[in-house]
């Protein structure tokens, strides 16, 4: 379907738009709170910058380094092409162990890859286990809408609704109820999975670790309790040393849920070692290129310091709007349409750098400053070069910026329009139908224009001597 | 109080909408610059900085009209928009659009140092603690994106309302969210950008205010065309050239 009948349908669902006004500006109330609490932001929010531009600029090097570490501590690490090499490698390491079951904590490669589809295919059954994912699982693997919020888009009586379905039980209104009912429902989940999968906030260079920050603990479970644990993610996800993932750590929660640090924050190295009390038999890093390695050196390379905290979607007026949804892949919001132009190819995207107004909050909020809209600017441009606009728009362009250099023209094209477009008012002070430009009308009124143009009124003026 | 014309010369940057649909915000904006003691100047072959070819990545349309620009403005000391955006074009964009090639870089890097938008030459360049206008009532400042964001307009045109004797100012909720304009944006995602302007009008409403300024006649369009689309003919929608000039009627 196409972006706009995508977003036609979401301005038209009452209950998805009901959803998101109530949601709407609580994650930036949440941040805003936190970073006033917290008067080396901006300090830090260089620091990560920097930690994350530096690792970039030499990412060959960080990533051997810490597949040199991880080995010493006894993981074994894989490096996948795309997502399908990902989920054939995972599906591989599941086969060899023999696994039936894999309890997931959240990653969103996963959804890049699908891996879900994936391993149903191949016999072995996926259980989402974050609370947003499961909920979504159970109701027919509907995508996530947000990245750390995946079911924002949903409202508690729709869980309800929905949980009283598909677990046979009496319908619960009340939040902790629910959870403890998807509690019930995973806890066995946990105990008898062969294989734990988890995403990766950070690849910890020096030591080999992987860290990953949640709030409800399912990743703790995840990652130690079954036999074989796989973290799967970003190659771009690598940062040298613990001294900056204590950075990065004050400055994701903080810009994500507006927390100073999330209820758990777990640091996973190697398998079970002599002595340890719990932990897998068998550890495993997939580690996906995805189009990742691209960037590397473009003019997009500062997309890859991303560090998923959401933050930009947060505070964008367009996914307040619409919904993640409407972004028509894994990635919603402002990050999404940078990434998903570039990792799913320019003309399959084509809306997604335009549906913006530039408006900046994105930007100005990113922990890593990332400078999103010039990222989508820069796609627009990328479009153009590649001739993939259409002949209108570019003839509409070129037309317009060929008479804007040519002054005396211009006045006389200026002249035109304002009699046109006072002609089509029709001695009225605004236009409520213009031809010209359908899209204006249909939303709102075109004031009309003054009787004549600057230009003219101030030649006038200085030939009556006025000035 | 400064002489008439002492402070030296301000080339007004007019910009191509202020030009096309509301010539009074230019005529405003000239007689602000006149009142803080500066030489109004507006030179004549200007159209448009480039802007919408630069959006709409058609960089070597926006590069063109970037030079001409460039050309026409950089003998003045200082250049002057009544628009956060078409200030923000030249103060941030430019001199992007000039990576490779030095020279012009450099012409784009020292133009951009000295183009302001209105309020904040008014405030931070020039001093000014008295303004003409005489406006009595209630007004809401939205920020505009571009202004806010790109050049830090925030406090200026505040501290302009508030050396008003007759303005009561008020804050709307929300005054930093974007309008929903977006220049081409508005008319190839109108459904989003209507969504977006009408939370805009709400938070306008909501406030209780007699007029709503701001410093963008792209935002103004939106929103006054959204309000009017709603049947709101009483609500304000105020150029703050125009409010800080005297050149608009008040409540009342």
């Amino acid at each position: 379907m196409h972006f706009v009948s995508r977003v036609r349908q979401r301005l038209d669902d009452p209950e998805l738009q009901r959803n998101l006004k109530r949601t709407r500006g609580r994650n930036a109330a949440s941040r805003a709170a936190a970073v006033a609490a917290f008067p080396d932001f901006d300090a830090v929010r260089a620091r990560a910058t920097e930690i994350r531009a530096s690792v970039l600029r030499d990412l060959d090097v960080w990533l051997e380094r810490f597949e040199q570490k991880a080995i010493e501590r006894g993981a074994t690490v894989l490096w996948a092409r795309d997502g399908d090499h990902a989920c054939d490698l995972i599906i591989d390491i599941a086969r060899r162990h023999g696994v039936r079951t894999v309890v997931k904590s959240k990653s969103m490669v996963s959804e890049e890859a699908g891996l879900n589809a994936a391993l149903e295919a191949a016999g072995i059954r996926p259980v989402e286990t974050d609370l947003g994912e499961y909920i979504l699982q159970i109701n027919d693997n509907e995508p996530p809408s947000h990245i750390i919020m995946p079911v924002i888009h949903k409202s508690k009586e729709q869980v309800s609704e929905l949980f009283a379905r598909v677990h046979g039980t009496a319908p619960k209104t009340d939040i902790e109820e629910l959870t403890h009912e998807a509690r019930a429902v995973l806890r066995p989940e946990f105990l008898g999975a062969d294989m734990g999968l988890s995403g990766g906030n950070f690849l910890v260079a020096e030591t080999g670790s992987v860290a990953i920050v949640t709030n409800e603990g399912n990743g703790r479970l995840c990652t130690t309790l079954p036999r074989v644990h796989v973290a799967l993610t970003g190659i771009e996800k690598v940062i040298p040393t613990l001294e900056d993932l204590a950075t990065l750590l004050r400055i994701l929660p903080r810009s994500a849920t507006g927390q100073a640090i999330t209820n758990y924050v777990s640091m996973l190295t190697g398998p079970k070692q002599a002595g340890d009390a719990d932990g897998p038999e068998h550890m495993y890093f997939v580690l996906v290129d995805g189009g990742r390695a691209d960037l590397l050196g473009s003019e997009f390379e500062a997309m890859l310091r991303c560090i998923r905290c959401g933050a930009c979607m947060n505070h964008c007026p367009v996914y307040q709007t619409i919904g993640g949804h409407s972004y028509g892949w894994v990635y919603p919001g402002p990050m999404g349409s940078v990434l998903t132009p570039l990792y799913q190819g320019l003309d399959k995207a084509m809306d997604l750098p335009h549906a913006a107004t530039l408006c900046n909050q994105c930007g100005v909020v990113c922990p890593v400053s990332i400078p999103l809209p010039e990222l989508m600017r820069t796609l627009r441009e990328k479009q153009v070069e590649r001739g993939l606009r259409p002949w209108s728009e570019r003839i509409a362009t070129k037309l317009w910026a060929w008479v804007a250099a040519r002054p005396t023209l211009y006045a006389l094209g200026t002249r035109v329009a304002v009699r046109y477009l006072r002609w089509l008012a029709d001695g009225r002070d605004r236009i409520q139908v213009m031809g010209v430009a359908p899209g204006w009308t249909a939303q709102r009124d075109f004031p009309a224009p003054a009787a004549k143009t600057f230009r003219e009124l101030y030649a006038e003026r200085r030939r009556g001597g006025g000035q | 109080m400064v002489a008439p014309g002492s402070r030296g010369e301000v080339a007004l940057f007019v910009t191509c909408l202020v030009d096309l649909m509301r010539p009074s915000i230019a005529f405003s904006a000239l007689k602000l610059i006149e009142a803080a003691g500066y030489v109004a100047v507006v030179p004549e072959a200007q159209t448009c900085c480039g802007q919408p070819g630069y959006n709409s990545g058609d960089t070597a349309a926006a590069r063109a009209l970037a030079r001409k620009f460039i050309a026409e403005f950089e003998r003045f000391p200082y250049i002057v928009a009544p628009s956060g955006s078409c200030a923000g074009t030249v103060r941030t964009h430019y001199p992007d659009l000039f990576a490779n090639e030095p020279e012009w870089r450099a012409r784009a890097e020292a133009l951009a140092a000295k183009t302001f938008e209105l309020t904040q030459f008014l405030v931070d360049v020039a001093g000014v603690t008295e303004v003409p206008g005489d406006f009595s009532g209630s007004v809401t400042y939205h920020d505009s994106c571009s202004g806010l964001r790109e050049l830090g307009v925030k406090q200026q045109p505040r501290t302009l309302l508030d050396r008003m004797p007759g303005v009561k100012r008020i804050e709307m909720r929300e005054c930093e969210e974007c309008c929903g304009f977006g220049g081409l944006f508005s008319v190839k995602y109108p459904d989003i950008s209507g969504a977006i302007v009408q939370r805009k009008c709400d938070a306008i409403r909501g406030s209780g205010a007699y007029a709503v300024a701001l410093g963008d006649l792209g935002c103004m369009m939106n929103i006054e065309g959204r309000l009017r689309r709603n049947g709101d003919e009483l609500t304000q929608v105020i150029h703050i050239a125009e409010l800080l000039a005297g050149d608009v009627g008040g409540q009342g």
